[in-house]
């Protein structure tokens, strides 16, 4: 079925109510922490308590007689027994040389390389006995001088080398675009805009903390891991192949209800590894929670990113060529995805919305002595917003244009379009996202709105960005040739019961996006039969085919299209048994609605009755036909997905305390074919609240010369509430994908990565007045009203 | 440690050590799982009950201090043959949850701020969900919940 017949289908565009809901509105859900299995022991892990340090001794020996110790474990113990945690994307430099893969152990060996790092994971009879035992470990330190900043990494001059493997620590130095041609184009510029930015480190902070449960079956020399996670298919697949070495069949990965993911519990983490080796070493089921300090510490951290970036442009404000330079911190150690974030997910996304023709980007990225970075929530897609369009905005103003015409004059008009930078954008109408926004968010009231707030002795201001992002990850043969080490395909089996209702096991997984009802309004609208009898089934390798997981907005573009694949084998084979029935050829049997009907004839039988046969098949070609009603396939997608959209945000600025407040957010985004208009919604909103909120409070703050983590609570990293937001304006534009069977394109992270540069634009427009022509995030009230003194004892 | 108290409207007597917290009676030794742990530092509101009426964080009170006294966590407000208390519908039908980690603090702080502060508009609503996090709604659906849910409420108290 193509893309244009499936959204004309009934459920498709309806706000069907989610079907998960009263499981969690009733306490009924079912988190890792929730999971109690037999015999349950407890570990907590002893973390350094220093950036970097060698480890001269552990002395477990008192910890280890501690009342209800199980058993301990430390670098020493694991040494050469198993693998360290890999890193799934391989990067080369410029001449050819793979980026610096320094080992990533389980427990550390010999060294630690930030707060946080694990030391000794101590298992007893319960948490409060783990930890006490944990306190009583001795180890001996030896510290050393610590490089913490990016800013610091790329001068070269700390002296400190973190790995062996990378003694000045940088991982990799990449670049994409044709540097002779850019440069060309610079040299006939009539103008060139130059912007230096930082984005600002965020620590992600899902409200389920990471849990697991590991546990060991000697019967069947199996293990069971329940982690909250959001691809467990990946998960398994990074622990026994490249950590323990075990076979996949024997391990089962369960992530029951996750708490939020946001891109955080993507990764395999040393935790999951050790509490798995170790229910066969000390034959116990162990359960580990994380502290929400722990949270703060040890969870994946996103952006941190240092960029000098320059636009030339012609004398009607036409972009000619791009130029980037960014040094993005990797942290101590590469986590799964790190190194393709400031690289595959970044540098491509750069030509944003425009026809900017050259454009070339280099990248650096560096080891530092803070807790490893990660994909979170956009991943690279949002850097590489925020940094364009804040450089757009400011061409703008250097150009005497406004940030809506320096846009409109630089927007891709013709599909597909070729970018500079790989990628091939299939179809999109930024026009209509900006008319949509400008009409929505009564950009013609601004001025007069403007006056008002001057009359109360408040600053307003307005900001744009017209983001892109690349979703639906990916086509697994550019995804390989990029340096990707896992396919991006992914799995769906569709089950249809002899009563015709139907169980999907998909491997997509759902922490928040409502897969359960969206995926069902898809396989009830194929088949005819209420969004009911649909149950969706994710989040377990011992269930599901295959998965390669939710993140970067792939579910529905990719899980969605697997079980759309699989629902066309479910209907050719169901036609079949439909003309065998009613005494038809294959050819002349049509299905809509939920019913087969012979061409030209009254003749028909519901899907029901089709289902029944395929389990009891008396009258049925068993010469030419299984019985049975079950497909699997999986769906390699062919390109990206390309959901674009115009923000535009309104602040004002008490000039007294410097506190930014949004007052007005609108959002109009082309996320092609929507299926559940208030799941998009939610998206939307989330993913708005995350930006906003990297914008004007969350900021992940480490001590420059120590390396301890200063906001490790919520009492010091500042995270969006409620009263933070005016209600925000949403609308959508169309064009359906072009490429995948359901038109979609993914919403998922589009708030967290066009809202940023909106917000920051908006409050410098608010400032220029008084002549703050730069600001980094966050826009809290202290920085805020510290620029504005600044510039006015300047003036 | 002895400690006799009403959860849910049943009586229950719960043996533990004298440091132990409410939340992990909750969770640990009546194995009511709905009630939820999100930070350490009594900010989140993941584990919001009611205690003699009022919300407050059961990661913050010791088993020990609720000693006789009445409380009521997510598994206990909706009625027995499964209906849905007036503010669980209003957080479905308003979409007011997503991955349903913060949901149960947040649906008991919101009976709370409805019963206490009824027709709150939603500048008090947002104001008063200030001990609340939730990272996935962005609250907006959240706000809308509230305010179905109270109406519900006051409608179905003033018809009682």
């Amino acid at each position: 079925m193509g893309a244009s017949d499936f959204a004309k289908l009934p459920h498709i565009g309806e706000a069907v109510r989610r079907k998960e809901d009263v499981r969690f509105l009733t306490g009924a859900g079912n988190y890792t922490d929730d999971v109690l299995l037999p015999n349950q022991a407890h570990a907590v892990f002893l973390r350094s308590p220093h950036a970097h340090a060698a480890i001269k001794s552990i002395d477990t020996a008192a910890a280890a007689a501690m009342p209800g110790v199980v058993g301990i474990l430390t670098g020493a113990d694991i040494d050469g027994k198993m693998g360290g945690l890999p890193c799934g994307w391989l990067i080369n430099n410029p001449d050819g040389t793979p980026m610096k893969e320094p080992p990533h152990p389980i427990l550390a060996i010999g060294k630690v390389r930030y707060v946080g790092d694990h030391v000794a994971m101590v298992v007893a009879e319960t948490a409060e006995q783990a930890k006490n035992a944990a306190e009583a470990i001795v180890v001996d330190y030896e510290v050393l001088p610590a490089l913490v900043s990016v800013a610091d990494a790329a001068k070269k001059s700390s002296g400190v080398t973190i790995h062996d493997a990378a003694p000045d620590n940088q991982c990799y130095r990449w670049t994409l675009g044709d540097k002779a041609a850019v440069d060309a184009a610079f040299a006939g510029a009539a103008h060139v805009t130059k912007l230096d930015l930082v984005n600002n480190r965020l620590i992600p902070n899902a409200i389920e903390p990471r849990v697991a449960v590991a546990g060991y079956n000697r019967a069947g020399d199996e293990y069971t891991l329940y982690v909250a996670n959001q691809n467990p298919h990946v998960e398994r697949l990074l622990m026994t192949a490249f950590v323990l070495g075990l076979p996949e069949h024997k391990v089962r990965v369960i992530a029951p209800d996750v708490g939020g993911g946001f891109g955080s519990k993507i990764y395999l983490y040393a935790e999951d590894v050790a509490l798995t080796w170790a229910s066969k070493q000390f034959n116990r089921n162990i359960k580990w929670t994380a502290e929400r300090s722990e949270s703060f510490l040890s969870d994946a951290h996103g952006r941190d990113h240092v960029s000098h970036a320059e636009m030339a442009m012609d004398k009607d404000g036409k972009f000619l060529a791009l130029r980037v330079h960014t040094d993005a911190n990797l942290g101590a150690y590469l986590s799964t995805f790190a190194t393709a974030v400031p690289t595959i997910l970044y540098a491509t996304l750069l030509a944003g919305q425009y026809t900017t023709p050259q454009i070339y980007v280099e990248v650096d990225a560096w080891f530092t002595n803070t807790a490893p970075v990660d994909a979170y929530r956009g991943a690279g897609r949002p850097e590489a917003t925020y940094l364009l369009e804040r450089l757009v905005s400011r061409c703008g103003w250097e150009m005497g244009l406004g940030q809506d015409e320096i846009r409109r004059r630089n927007f891709v008009r013709e599909w597909p379009y070729q970018t500079p930078v790989a990628l091939q954008y299939d179809v999109g109408d930024y026009q209509a996202c900006m008319d949509k926004a400008q009409a929505l968010a009564d950009v013609a009231g601004f001025d007069a709105r403007r006056a008002e707030s001057e009359k109360q002795g408040r600053l307003r201001g307005i900001g744009y960005s017209s983001y892109i992002e690349a979703c639906g990850l990916a086509p697994s043969n550019i995804a390989g040739a990029l340096g990707a080490r896992a396919g991006l395909f992914e799995a769906g089996e569709v089950r249809v019961h002899p009563t015709g209702s139907v169980t999907v096991f998909t491997g997509s997984h759902s922490h928040g996006q409502g897969h359960e009802t969206t995926f069902a309004q898809v396989v009830a609208a194929r088949l005819g039969i209420p969004v009911e009898n649909v149950d969706i089934v994710h989040g377990d390798t011992g269930r599901i085919p295959f998965g390669m997981g939710t993140y970067g907005s792939r579910s529905i573009s990719v899980g969605g299209a697997a079980i759309m694949r699989a629902l066309d084998k479910i209907e050719a084979k169901a036609k079949k048994i439909a003309a065998h029935l009613m005494e038809a050829s294959d050819a002349d049997i049509e299905f809509a609605g939920g019913e087969f009907t012979v061409k030209g004839t009254d003749k028909k039988i519901p899907f029901g009755q089709v289902a029944l046969t395929a389990y009891v098949p008396h009258n049925y070609p068993l010469d030419k036909l299984e019985p049975g009603l079950n497909e699997t396939a999986f769906y390699d997608p062919t390109n990206f997905t390309y959901p674009a959209g115009t923000y535009i945000c309104e602040v004002e600025i008490d000039k007294a305390t410097g506190e930014v407040k949004i007052d007005r957010f609108t959002a109009v985004d082309d996320f092609g074919t929507i299926i559940n208009p208030m799941i998009v919604e939610g998206q939307v909103h989330g993913g708005i609240v995350q930006g906003i909120g990297q914008a004007l409070m969350e900021n992940c703050v480490y001590d420059r010369e120590t390396g301890q983590l200063l906001t490790g609570s919520f009492m010091d990293y500042a995270m969006p509430r409620a009263e933070d937001f005016p209600v925000f304006k949403l609308d959508t534009v169309c064009t359906p994908c072009t490429h995948n069977p359901l038109g979609t394109k993914g919403c998922g992270e589009a708030g967290a990565i066009g809202s940023p540069p909106a917000v920051i634009n908006a409050v410098l427009d608010a400032l220029h007045p008084l002549g703050v022509k730069d600001f980094d995030m966050p826009a809290s009230p202290a920085r805020v009203w510290e620029a504005m003194r600044k510039a006015q004892a300047a003036a | 440690m002895q400690v006799s108290l009403t959860v849910n409207g049943r009586e229950v007597t719960i043996d533990a050590p004298p440091h132990t917290l409410l939340v992990q009676a909750i969770r640990e030794h009546l194995r009511l799982t709905g009630t939820h742990v999100g930070c350490d530092t009594a900010q989140c509101g993941a584990c919001t009950v009611h205690l003699n009426g009022r919300a407050i964080k059961s990661c913050n009170v010791l088993l020990a201090q609720v000693a006789g006294g009445n409380v009521t966590t997510i598994e206990g407000i909706a009625q027995a043959d499964g209906t849905l208390h007036p503010m669980q519908a209003a957080f479905k039908e308003c979409h007011g949850l997503q991955c349903g980690f913060c949901t149960p603090g947040m649906v008991m702080s919101a009976i709370d701020l409805c019963t206490h502060h009824p027709k709150s508009g939603e500048q008090e609503i947002r104001a008063l969900l200030d001990g609340n996090l939730c990272r996935c709604t962005g609250y907006q659906n959240i706000v809308k919940a509230v305010q179905q849910g109270g109406e519900a409420m006051a409608s179905q108290a003033a018809s009682a």
